[in-house]
C-alpha cells in the first residue's frame, strides 16, 4: 500500500456520470486525466474540471466541502462501491495512489430513489434532513439545562452513544444497500439517544416518529445484507439497526 | 496609510462606541442583560429573524431565537445545515467548570484568553465569554452531546495549549461535529415546529440597508440560480472567517468572506483583519494541485519531537541521520516549554529553520514530528492508544506510516481572529446586523487559544444574542419593510449584475488559477511574518491580479443550475478586495503581536514584540465607496483587571 516515490505521474481514465438535472437523462461521459499518485481523488476532479474550464465545456458538478472526511458532503461512487476503494474512508480522502497508472474508473452519484440527483454527481439527501426533524432531538430549551454533571452516565454507554453519533449523514450505507434502506443511519441517532439518560422522556415517541419518515421517503428495508456496515465510513455498526427494531417493537406494545 | 484616514478617540469618545457596561468586572453582563430592554414573549413571533449560516453560532442561535418565540429564517450555503465547516474542529471546548478541582475559575479563563490573544482583545467580552461557558456545557450535555466521561460516570477534561489547567471538554477527536450535531437537532426541533424557515444551499450576495437599519438580505439558490429577496426585522451573520484568502488553508473549500465583505461594504466596518491564526501542525502541500490542507491535532505535541536536520539540504533519510546532527530547535530554543510553545511560536520557528535552508521534504517546506523516542520510550501500543486515528489520517494523505517514519508537517492557516467590528450586544455598525462566531471581530485578541473557537460560537448563539438582540428589536421603531422595498430591488440588481459581469468575461484563466496566485501572494507576504516592504508589494500586486481577473477569468456555463464554477468566481471576486485590505491593516499595524509578526519589530530572542503606547486598540476599517481609500478608525482597548505583560514561553 505505501509507496514513496516522489513523483508518481499517472494518467487515469474516467467515465463520469453527467446529468443535467432532476429527471433528465444521464449518460457516462469519458475523460482522460493526467494526475499524481499523490493526490486526492476530488483534486484529480479539480484537475478534470479546469481542463474541461479552459476547453469551453461544462465543468462536472459533485458536492464537497471539507475534504477531511467528516462533513459529510461528498457522495461519489467509485467502481460501484460508495466512497471508493478504501474501507472506513470518505471518498474526498482516498488518494489517487490507491490506483495505478493507467486505471479506469467508473464514476456515479450515490444512487437511490430517495437521493434525486440535482445535476451530474450532486444529490439531494434532504431526505436525511426530514428523518431527524422528525424526532432526532431531544426537547431542552436553551437555558433550561441542570449542571452538567448532574446525571453520571456509564462510561460504556456515554461510549456507545459516541460510537452512534458518529454519523457524518452522507448517505453512503444507502447507496450500499440493495434494498436503498436508511436503517443504518436512522438507528444511529435512535441508538445515541436511547443509550442516554437524556434520551429517556422522548424515546418510544422518537423512534416510531423517525421510523415513520424514514418509510414515508421512500427508503427500502433492512433484509441483513450488511453492506451499509462495509461501505461506512465511519463504521457505525449493524448492531443499531438491530437495536432501533427492539425499540420500535418496545415503543409500539407502549403506546 | 495617510493620516487623514485616520480617526483617532480623544478623551474616550470615539465613533465606535462599545457600549461596554460599566462597574465591576464580574458584575457587568448580569447588570446589562437587566438593563436590556426586553421583548414580551407574545410580541416575540412579530419580529422575523435572518440567520445566515448554521455552523456553532447560526444553528445555536437559530434555534434559541426560535425557542423564545421569534420567526426565524435560516439559511446555509450546504445541502444540509449540518455541514457547515464547524463540523471539522477536532479538539475541544473550554469551560471553567473546575470539575478537576485545579484552581480553575470564571476569572482564571478570562485571565488566560486576555492573555493568550496577546492583550488585543476587549475584556468585558472576554469576561463574558468565560462567564457563559459553563452553561455551554450544561446545555449540551442536556442535548445528548456524548461527551468523554471517565468511569465514574462524570465528564472528562483535558489540557490544551497556554493554560495550566485541565478546562477542556473533548469527544474523542470530534468535538466540532458532535457539538455541531447537537445545534442541529436544536434547529431540527424549531425546523419541526414550523417556528424555523431552512434555506439550504443558498448564499447570501449582499446586505439589504433600509433608512440605516439591516433589514434583509439577497440570497443565491446555488441549485436554480435564482436571486431571491428575503427581508425581517434583524439579520445575523454566522458566516465563519476568512482562511480561505490564502487559497491553502485548514478551512473547507465552500468557507468565504462574501457574506461579511458584502455586509462591510453596506457600512460594517470589518475589524483586524490583519490577524491570521496559522497552525503549526498540518500536512505540508504535496504539489501545485492540493486543493487544501489538513491539520492534524495540536495534542501530538505532547510526544513528538520537532526536529530539522543540522546541516542545509540534508537529503538522507531521517532514520540515517545521527542523533548529533539533529537539530531540536523547540528544545533548544524554548527549553522550558519545549515543544509546547503556543501556536504562533511554534509555527514561526519552523519557518525560520526552513528559510535557513534546513527544511525537509521534496519542497523544504516542512519539518519532522518524530515519534521514535515516544515509542521506545512508552511501546508501540502506547502510542497506538494515544494517536492511532491520527496516525491513520496521516497515512491516507501522504502514504508514510508514521510508526516508522518520522511525520513531515508544516504550519497552515487555520483560524481567523479578525472580523466585522461589533459592539457588547455584538451588534456591528449597522443597526439590526449582528455578527457572531468567527465571522466577528471577536474574544480572541490577535491569537486564539486551543478549544475557544466552539465556546466562542455557541456563547455567541445559544447566551448573548439571544439577550442582545432585544436592544435592538425594542430599542428602535421598526417600521413594516417588504421586499418590495426599492432597496431591495436596488441590491438584487447589483447582484444580477455582477454574476452577469462573471460570465462576460469569458477570458483564459480559471478561477482556481487565480485564486492560487492570490493565495500565493498572501501567503509570501502577509503570512506567517509581514514586513514594509513586503506588504507594500502585496499591495500593488493584489491591485494587479484583481485587474487581471476581472480581464481574464474564464467562467463557464449556465447561471439557473448548479455552477460551482460562478459561485468561486463571486467569492474570489470579494477575496480579491478583501486581500487588499488585510494587508493594508497589517501595514498599518506597525507592531507585533499574536498571530501578527512584523518583522521589524521583534526581540533580539526573535520572539514578537508589541507596542502598547501605539497599538493598544483595534482597528476597524470603514468602507467609502469604490476608489477611495477605507478610513481607519480606533477603539482605544482599556485593561482595568488584566495587566499588560510580555509573554514568554522560555
Amino acid at each position: 500500500m505505501i509507496q514513496h516515490a516522489n513523483h508518481g505521474a499517472m494518467r487515469v481514465t474516467l467515465d463520469i456520470w453527467r446529468q443535467s438535472g432532476p429527471g433528465a437523462q444521464g449518460h457516462f461521459e469519458t475523460h482522460t486525466v493526467d494526475g499524481n499518485e499523490h493526490m486526492s481523488f476530488l483534486e484529480l476532479l479539480d484537475v478534470l474540471n479546469e481542463q474541461l474550464v479552459r476547453e469551453g465545456k461544462d465543468p462536472v458538478a459533485f458536492d464537497h466541502d471539507c475534504r477531511e472526511g467528516i462533513c459529510g458532503s461528498c457522495a461519489l461512487t467509485l467502481d460501484g462501491k460508495p466512497h471508493g476503494p478504501r474501507n472506513r474512508t470518505t471518498v474526498c480522502q482516498i488518494h489517487m495512489r490507491e490506483y495505478r497508472d493507467g486505471a479506469h474508473i467508473r464514476v456515479e452519484p450515490f444512487r437511490a430513489t430517495a437521493f434525486p440527483v440535482v445535476k451530474d454527481l450532486a444529490i439531494d439527501r434532504s431526505a436525511f434532513d426530514r428523518i431527524q426533524r422528525a424526532g432526532g432531538y431531544i426537547s431542552v430549551n436553551t437555558g433550561a439545562a441542570p449542571d452538567a454533571n448532574a446525571i453520571p452516565i456509564k462510561k460504556d454507554d456515554a461510549d456507545a452513544a459516541f460510537d452512534a453519533a458518529a454519523c457524518i449523514g452522507c448517505g453512503a450505507c444507502v447507496a450500499a444497500c440493495p434494498n436503498a434502506a436508511a436503517m443504518l443511519f436512522t438507528s444511529a441517532k435512535v441508538s445515541q439517544f436511547a443509550l442516554l439518560p437524556q434520551g429517556q422522556p422522548e424515546r418510544e415517541k422518537r423512534v416510531i416518529a423517525m421510523v415513520d419518515q424514514m418509510d414515508a421517503e421512500g427508503f427500502g428495508n433492512c433484509t441483513n445484507h450488511y453492506e451499509c456496515e462495509a461501505a461506512c465510513p465511519k463504521s457505525i455498526s449493524v448492531t443499531n439497526i438491530a437495536r432501533m427494531n427492539r425499540e420500535y417493537m418496545r415503543a409500539m406494545l407502549r403506546v | 496609510m495617510a493620516q487623514d484616514t485616520r480617526t483617532r478617540a480623544e478623551g474616550g469618545s470615539s465613533v465606535l462606541d462599545s457600549k461596554v457596561p460599566s462597574g465591576p468586572m464580574a458584575e457587568r453582563w448580569s447588570k446589562h442583560k437587566f438593563d436590556l430592554k426586553l421583548v414580551n414573549p407574545a410580541n416575540r413571533r412579530k419580529f422575523d429573524v435572518l440567520v445566515v449560516g448554521t455552523g456553532l453560532a447560526g444553528a445555536s442561535a437559530a434555534a434559541t431565537l426560535a425557542e423564545m418565540g421569534y420567526n426565524v429564517k435560516a439559511f446555509c450555503i450546504h445541502d444540509s445545515p449540518r455541514r457547515a465547516h464547524s463540523i471539522a474542529a477536532q479538539g475541544g471546548i473550554n469551560a471553567a467548570k473546575n470539575y478537576k478541582n485545579d484552581g480553575d475559575s470564571v476569572h482564571r479563563l478570562f485571565y488566560d484568553t486576555v492573555k493568550g490573544g496577546d492583550y488585543r482583545s476587549r475584556e468585558s467580552n472576554v469576561h463574558r465569554l468565560a462567564e457563559v461557558s459553563v452553561q455551554i456545557i450544561d446545555q449540551c450535555v442536556a442535548q445528548g452531546v456524548p461527551f468523554a466521561r471517565e468511569y465514574g460516570g462524570l465528564l472528562d477534561n483535558r489540557s490544551f495549549g497556554g493554560a495550566q489547567v485541565s478546562r477542556t471538554f473533548y469527544a474523542r477527536g470530534q468535538t466540532g461535529q458532535q457539538l455541531l450535531l447537537g445545534a442541529y437537532s436544536a434547529l431540527n426541533r424549531m425546523i419541526q415546529s414550523g417556528r424555523v424557515a431552512m434555506y439550504t444551499r443558498r448564499e447570501m450576495l449582499d446586505l439589504v440597508v433600509v433608512d440605516g437599519v439591516a433589514r434583509g438580505i439577497i440570497t443565491r439558490n446555488l441549485t436554480t440560480g435564482a436571486v431571491e429577496r428575503h427581508s425581517g426585522h434583524a439579520v445575523l451573520l454566522c458566516t465563519g472567517g476568512y482562511g480561505n484568502v490564502f487559497y491553502l488553508s485548514t478551512n473547507a473549500k465552500n468557507s468565504n468572506v462574501t457574506a461579511a465583505w458584502r455586509a462591510h461594504k453596506r457600512g460594517a466596518y470589518f475589524a483586524n483583519p490583519c490577524y491570521t491564526q496559522i497552525h503549526p501542525t498540518c500536512i505540508p502541500r504535496s504539489g501545485d494541485y492540493q486543493s487544501k490542507l489538513t491539520l492534524m491535532s495540536e495534542s501530538l505535541r505532547n510526544d513528538g519531537r520537532v526536529w530539522v536536520p543540522r546541516k542545509a539540504k540534508d537529503s538522507r533519510p531521517p532514520a540515517d541521520i545521527p542523533e548529533a546532527e539533529r537539530y531540536y530547535y523547540l528544545e533548544e530554543r524554548y527549553p522550558s516549554f519545549g515543544n509546547l510553545v503556543p501556536r504562533d511560536v511554534a509555527s514561526r520557528n519552523s519557518k525560520s529553520v526552513c528559510d535557513e535552508g534546513l527544511g525537509v521534504g521534496p519542497s523544504g517546506e516542512a519539518v519532522y514530528l518524530d515519534f521514535r523516542d515516544a515509542i521506545q520510550r512508552d511501546g508501540r501500543a502506547a502510542v497506538e492508544a494515544r494517536y492511532s486515528n491520527l496516525f491513520e489520517m496521516y497515512e491516507r494523505i501522504t502514504g508514510d506510516d508514521p510508526y516508522v517514519t518520522p511525520m513531515r508537517i508544516y504550519p497552515a492557516v487555520h483560524y481567523t481572529m479578525g472580523g466585522l467590528w461589533v459592539d457588547y450586544n455584538l451588534e456591528s455598525t449597522v443597526p439590526g446586523l449582528f455578527v457572531l462566531g468567527e465571522a466577528n471581530f471577536s474574544d480572541h485578541g490577535a491569537n486564539r487559544l486551543g478549544a475557544s473557537a466552539l465556546m466562542q460560537g455557541l456563547a455567541d448563539g445559544y447566551f448573548v444574542v439571544p439577550a442582545t438582540i432585544a436592544s435592538h428589536l425594542a430599542g428602535r421603531k421598526l417600521g413594516a419593510v417588504t421586499t418590495d422595498h426599492p432597496a431591495f430591488a436596488a441590491a438584487e440588481a447589483d447582484s444580477r449584475q455582477r454574476l452577469d459581469a462573471l460570465l462576460a468575461i469569458d477570458g483564459s484563466r480559471t478561477v482556481d488559477d487565480f485564486h492560487r496566485a492570490l493565495g500565493k501572494v498572501m501567503w509570501d507576504k502577509c503570512g506567517m511574518a509581514r514586513n514594509e516592504a513586503g506588504l507594500k508589494r502585496a499591495l500593488s500586486e493584489i491591485r494587479d491580479l484583481r485587474e487581471a481577473f476581472w480581464q481574464d477569468v474564464k467562467v463557464i456555463g449556465d447561471p439557473n443550475t448548479i455552477n460551482a464554477d460562478l459561485e468561486k468566481a463571486g467569492r474570489l471576486a470579494d477575496f480579491m478586495e478583501f486581500a487588499e485590505l488585510k494587508v493594508r491593516d497589517a501595514l498599518e499595524r506597525d507592531e507585533s503581536c499574536g498571530g501578527h509578526f512584523r518583522e521589524e519589530h521583534q526581540t533580539e530572542e526573535g520572539e514578537a514584540k508589541r507596542d502598547d503606547e501605539r497599538f493598544a486598540h483595534v482597528a476597524a476599517w470603514e468602507y467609502r465607496g469604490e476608489g477611495r481609500p477605507e478610513a481607519r478608525h480606533e477603539e482605544p482597548l482599556v485593561f482595568e483587571e488584566v495587566k499588560l505583560t510580555t509573554r514568554s514561553y522560555k
